[in-house]
C-alpha cells in the first residue's frame, strides 16, 4: 500500500536525499589557481590573491542551504571549465560584425572571452562634461583610481554566491566601467557586448556602473555565445550605484548559447530619491542563476525589477531576489515573467526585507509563471521579512496556462493552436519591455525575444 | 501624521496557576532507552509498540535541530532537563466523581466540562500524560464511534488503528515528530464508521501542569467512507520559569468522500516551546479543514498538511496567529497535490504585537503528470507596533500546465484614519484598536463554532488590552 509517506518522501528530500554537491577534491578546471596578473596595480592583485583564499575556503552550496533550495546542483561542476584564452583578430572581428544592439547608441564597447576587442568612442561633449566609460583596467591605475579603490567589489553576494563572487574576483581581468558625474545627463544607451567563445571556456563578465548625484543614464549588457553548440561557464558581476536623485536603467540580456552554465551577481545601491531600473531578459543557458541584490540606501528611493524568461529544452533558471528597505519612504517594484515549456524548470525567491528604519516603505513583488508543457516545472518562493510596521508590502505568485477563451478566440480567427499559443506567450512577455515605455533602448531585447521563440 | 503606537501589555494570567499535584508515575528528567522502557511498561505496551518508540529514539538522536531554516531560539531546549513521562495513573477516569479534587479544581478555572459536556458530544481532558477524563456521550458510542487514547486504541482496535498509525506522518519526518514517536502519551484515537455524521464536535482539553514537563500527545482520526466528523482541541498552560515542551503528532484519514474538521485553539502560557507536526491525508472526493489558532507559547512551528491523494479532494487552512511580546508565531500550511483536480485553500492571518513576530511558512506541492489541481493561498499580516515583525516564506511546486495556482500576500497596518475616526466617536483608542484587529480576523473567527469564536474574541480584547496608554 502507498501511503502518505511515499508522497512526502519526494518532498522532504531537503531532510533525506544524498549529497550532491560537486566533489573540490581534485584541483581541475576552475578550481586550479588563477596566475598572478603581474600587469595590474599591486593593490589589486593582493585583492585578488584574497579572493582565491576566501574561494578556497568557502564551500560549494549544499543542497540543505536555502539558497540554493530547489537548485539542481550537479549542473554546477567547475571542473569542467578552463578560462578562455583570447581570440584570434579574425574571430574577434567576426564577433565585432555580429554585435548588434539597438540603432542609436551613445557609445558601445565589446569584449570577448574577457579581452576588450572594440574600445567606445564617446562623443566630444560627453568627455568634456567628464563621462567615462572604458575597460575596467584602464582605470585601475588611472585618475579614477580613488573610485576603483572604493566601489570596486565592494559588495558582498548575500544571495548564495558567496564563493562564485571570489570567483570571479580572482579571475577578473577587464570589464566595463561607466562613471556619470553629477548632473550628466546621457540621452542614448551605452552598450557592451560580452561575448564567449570556445568549447568550456570560462568567463568573468564585469560592470561597475557609478552615477553621481542627478545624473541619468542608461546601460544595456548583452550576452552572447560564438558558438551557441558549445559548452561554457561564466561567472559575472555588475554593481551599480545610483546617487541621490540620479536616474539609472540597466537593461541586460542574457543569450548564452543553451549548453552554458552562468551565474551572474548582480549589487544596486540606490541613493536619496534616485531611481533605478533594471529588466533582464533571460534566454540562453543550461543552468542560469541570476541573483539582484537592491538595496534602497536613501530616503525616498525607488527600485523598478523587472525580468522577462523564455525557458525552453531543458534549461533552468534560477532567480533569487532582494528588495531591501533599509531608509524611509522607499519603493520597490519587482514584476518576474516566465514561460516554460518542455522539460525546463524555473526558480524564483525574492524577499523583500524592510529594516525598522525602512517607515512608509511600499515594496510590491509578483513572479508569474505561464505553464506551456505538462513536464515543466517552476518553483516560487516569495519572502517577506518586515522590521517596520508602517509599511505597505505585498507579493504574490502565479502559475497558471493559457487561456483557453483567448486561445479559442485566435484559433477562431485561422490561426493555427501552437502559433496561437505562442502568441499569447509572446504578448505576456513583452509586456516587460513595455512597461519600459522606450523603444529606442527595448528593440533590441525584443528582437532577442523573437529571435529565441523562432528557434522554438 | 503618525499612527497611534501601541503599547501592548498582555494578561498573563490567563492559565498561569497550578496546584501541586502528586505524580504517580514519573520517568524523571532526559531520554534514554531506559525512558521508553519505563513508560512502555508502565503502560504495559505490546512489543510492538516498544518497538516503534525505540527505533523512534534512534531517529530521535541522528536527525539534526532544523536550525538551517528554522528559529535558532529552539538550541534553547535542553533536552536533557525535560521529563519525558508523568502520568496520574494510566486508566483514564470514566466518571466526573472518580476525578481527584484538586483537578477538579484546575478545570474549573478553565471552565471546563460539567456546564460544557452536556452540549459537546465527549469530553476529553488531558491532565498531564494520561487523559485523565473521558466521557463518550452513548449516543456516540451507540453510532459506532471509537473515542480513546492512543494506548487504548492500539491494544484494543490494532486492525484498525495499527494501519495508518505513523502513515501520515512516518517517524523520520521531522527530529520532534520522531520525538513525540518515542515519548508519545495521551491524546485521542477516533474511529468513524462508515456513513456516520457525528453530529456534535468531538472535544478534547489538554493541560500541562508540571515544571519542565513536555507534552507529547499523539492524535489519530480515520473518518470512514462518506463519514463527517469535526474535532476540537483548546489548551492552556500554567506559567513556569523555565522552558517547557510540547511536541504533539496529530493525524488524520479522511477515506473516499469523508469529511474532517480539525480546530485548534492553542494557548499556552509564554515558556512553552510548541513544536508540532499535523498532516492529514484525503482519499477520493475526501475533504479535510484545519482551522488552527495560535495565541499562546514562546515558540510555535505548526505548518498544518493536507496531502490529496485522491480525485476531486480537497484541503483546507485557516489559520489565525497573535503573536506578542517575545513571542514567535512559526505557521504555515502544507499542502501536497497527489491526484487530479484536488484543490486546496489557505488563508493566513497574523497580527504581531509588541516585538512578537509571526512568520507564514509554507508549502505547496504538485508533482508531475497530474491535471486539473488548484490551489489559492492568501496571507495577510498586521503590524501594531514598531519593534512588531513579520515574515512570510512560502515555497510553491508547479510541475505542468494544467493546474492554477495564486499566492497572495499582504502586510499592513491598522488605519490611523480608522483608529481617529472610531475615537472621534467616543471609543479609546484601546478599544479602538482592539475593535480593528477583531475587524481584521473577523471573517476567519466567524469559521470556529460559536463557543471557540467568542472565546477567541475575549482573548484578542485581553491581548489588545491597554496596548494603547
Amino acid at each position: 500500500m502507498t501511503t502518505a509517506a511515499d508522497v512526502t518522501a519526494e518532498i522532504e528530500l531537503e531532510e533525506s536525499g544524498p549529497a550532491s554537491a560537486a566533489p573540490e577534491a581534485t584541483a581541475t578546471g576552475l578550481f586550479i589557481r588563477p596566475p598572478i596578473q603581474t600587469d595590474q596595480p599591486a593593490w589589486f592583485q593582493e585583492k585578488q590573491f584574497r579572493a582565491w583564499e576566501t574561494f578556497e575556503a568557502t564551500r560549494l552550496p549544499h543542497r540543505k542551504d536555502q539558497e540554493w533550495r530547489f537548485t539542481t546542483l550537479g549542473k554546477l561542476d567547475l571542473s569542467q571549465y578552463t578560462p578562455a584564452p583570447p581570440l584570434s583578430a579574425a574571430e574577434n572581428q567576426a564577433l565585432i560584425a555580429r554585435s548588434h544592439g539597438n540603432p542609436q547608441v551613445a557609445a558601445t564597447m565589446i569584449f570577448a572571452n574577457d579581452q576588450v576587442v572594440q574600445r567606445p568612442e564617446l562623443s566630444p561633449e560627453l568627455v568634456a562634461q567628464g563621462v567615462v566609460f572604458a575597460p575596467l583596467e584602464d582605470d585601475l591605475s588611472s585618475a579614477h583610481l580613488h573610485l576603483m579603490r572604493k566601489y570596486f567589489m565592494a559588495n558582498e553576494a548575500k544571495l548564495g554566491s558567496r564563493k562564485f563572487s571570489a570567483l570571479h574576483q580572482a579571475h577578473v581581468r577587464t570589464g566595463c566601467f561607466i562613471y556619470v558625474p553629477k548632473n550628466v545627463h546621457i540621452e542614448l544607451p551605452i552598450e557592451v557586448f560580452h561575448w564567449i567563445s570556445g568549447e568550456g571556456a570560462a568567463t568573468f563578465p564585469h560592470t561597475l556602473l557609478i552615477a553621481e548625484e542627478g545624473s541619468s543614464v542608461t546601460l544595456v549588457d548583452y550576452h552572447d555565445s560564438a558558438d551557441r553548440r558549445q559548452t561554457g561557464f561564466t561567472c559575472g558581476v555588475s554593481d551599480l550605484y545610483v546617487g541621490p536623485g540620479a536616474k539609472v536603467t540597466y537593461l541586460a540580456a542574457q543569450n548564452w548559447g543553451e549548453q552554458v552554465v552562468n551565474l551572474k551577481i548582480n549589487t544596486a545601491e540606490v541613493g536619496k530619491d534616485g531611481h533605478l531600473t533594471s529588466l533582464h531578459v533571460n534566454l540562453g543557458g543550461r543552468y542560469s542563476r541570476l541573483e539582484s541584490l537592491n538595496r534602497l540606501a536613501g530616503p525616498g528611493s525607488r527600485s523598478d525589477m523587472l525580468s522577462s524568461t523564455v525557458a525552453t529544452g531543458t534549461q533552468e533558471f534560477d532567480q533569487r531576489t532582494l528588495q531591501d528597505h533599509l531608509a524611509p519612504h522607499t519603493t520597490s517594484d519587482l514584476l518576474y515573467k516566465n514561460s516554460l515549456s518542455d522539460q525546463s524548470k524555473t526558480i524564483f525567491s525574492g524577499l523583500i526585507k524592510v529594516a525598522p528604519e525602512g517607515q512608509k516603505t511600499d515594496a510590491y513583488q509578483k513572479v508569474r509563471n505561464l505553464m506551456l508543457s505538462d513536464a515543466a516545472e517552476a518553483n516560487s518562493m516569495p519572502g517577506l521579512e518586515i522590521l517596520a510596521d508602517d509599511v505597505r508590502c505585498t507579493h504574490g505568485a502565479t502559475a497558471g496556462h493559457v487561456d483557453d477563451a483567448e486561445l479559442f478566440y485566435l484559433e477562431s480567427r485561422g490561426i493555427p493552436r501552437l502559433k496561437a499559443q505562442q502568441l499569447i506567450t509572446q504578448g505576456f512577455l513583452t509586456e516587460i519591455l513595455d512597461r519600459l515605455n522606450d523603444e529606442r533602448v527595448t528593440a533590441s531585447l525584443a528582437r532577442l525575444l523573437n529571435e529565441k521563440f523562432a528557434r522554438m | 501624521m503618525s499612527t497611534p503606537k501601541a503599547q501592548i501589555d498582555i494578561d498573563r494570567s490567563v492559565g498561569d496557576f497550578h496546584y501541586p499535584m502528586d505524580y504517580a508515575f514519573d520517568a524523571g528528567t532526559g531520554l534514554t532507552e531506559k525512558t521508553i522502557d519505563y513508560i512502555a511498561d508502565v503502560k504495559g505496551e505490546p512489543d510492538w509498540v516498544r518497538d516503534f518508540r525505540k527505533h523512534a529514539l534512534r531517529v530521535f538522536h541522528k536527525k539534526p535541530m532544523p536550525t538551517h531554516w528554522a528559529s535558532k531560539d529552539l538550541d534553547s531546549i535542553v533536552f536533557d532537563d525535560i521529563r519525558y513521562y508523568l502520568s496520574q495513573g494510566t486508566k483514564p477516569k470514566r466518571t466526573w466523581d472518580e476525578v481527584p479534587d484538586e483537578m477538579k479544581k484546575t478545570f474549573e478555572r478553565l471552565g471546563i466540562p460539567e456546564q460544557e459536556r452536556k452540549f459537546l458530544a465527549g469530553v476529553e481532558a488531558q491532565f498531564d500524560s494520561e487523559a485523565a477524563y473521558s466521557n463518550i456521550k452513548k449516543a456516540v458510542g451507540d453510532q459506532g464511534v471509537i473515542f480513546v487514547g492512543p494506548l487504548e486504541g492500539l491494544r484494543d482496535h490494532p486492525e484498525i488503528f495499527k494501519k495508518w498509525f505513523g502513515k501520515v506522518i512516518p517517524t523520520s519526518d521531522n527530529k520532534f515528530a520522531a520525538l513525540n514517536s518515542a515519548v508519545f502519551s495521551g491524546g485521542s484515537f477516533i474511529y468513524v464508521p462508515p456513513g456516520v455524521k457525528v453530529k456534535h464536535p468531538l472535544q478534547a482539553y489538554f493541560r500541562i501542569n508540571a515544571e519542565n514537563f513536555g507534552q507529547f500527545e499523539r492524535t489519530l482520526i480515520i473518518a470512514d467512507e462518506g463519514s463527517e466528523v469535526m474535532y476540537m482541541e483548546g489548551c492552556t498552560a500554567p506559567k513556569f520559569e523555565t522552558a517547557t515542551l510540547h511536541s504533539a503528532v496529530v493525524e488524520l484519514v479522511a477515506l473516499k468522500g469523508a469529511k474532517i474538521q480539525y480546530i485548534t485553539v492553542q494557548n499556552w502560557s509564554n515558556n512553552v516551546f510548541n513544536l508540532v507536526t499535523k498532516r492529514g491525508l484525503a482519499m477520493e472526493d475526501a475533504e479535510i479543514k484545519w482551522i488552527d489558532c495560535n495565541i499562546g507559547s514562546r515558540l510555535t512551528m505548526k505548518y498544518p498538511g493536507v496531502v490529496m491523494k485522491g480525485r476531486r479532494a480537497r484541503g483546507e487552512v485557516i489559520s489565525i496567529a497573535l503573536a506578542g511580546e517575545g513571542q514567535h508565531q512559526d505557521t504555515g500550511a502544507k499542502m501536497v497535490h497527489a491526484a487530479d483536480e484536488t484543490t486546496s485553500n489557505v488563508i493566513s492571518k497574523s497580527i504581531s504585537v509588541g516585538n512578537g513576530r509571526a512568520t507564514y511558512r509554507g508549502l505547496v506541492h504538485v508533482p508531475r503528470h497530474l491535471k486539473g489541481c488548484k490551489n489559492n493561498t492568501e496571507c495577510d499580516a498586521l503590524l501594531i507596533n514598531p519593534e512588531s515583525r513579520t515574515d512570510t516564506y512560502p515555497a510553491i511546486t508547479v510541475r505542468g500546465q494544467r493546474h492554477a495556482m495564486q499566492h497572495e500576500a499582504s502586510v499592513s497596518q491598522v488605519s490611523a484614519e480608522q483608529i481617529f475616526y472610531m475615537m472621534s466617536r467616543g471609543l479609546t483608542e484601546g478599544q479602538a484598536m482592539s475593535l480593528s484587529v477583531n475587524g481584521f480576523v473577523n471573517d476567519l473567527v466567524r469559521q470556529f463554532p460559536m463557543e471557540y469564536s467568542v472565546e477567541l474574541k475575549r482573548l484578542i480584547d485581553l491581548q489588545m488590552e491597554g496596548s494603547v496608554g
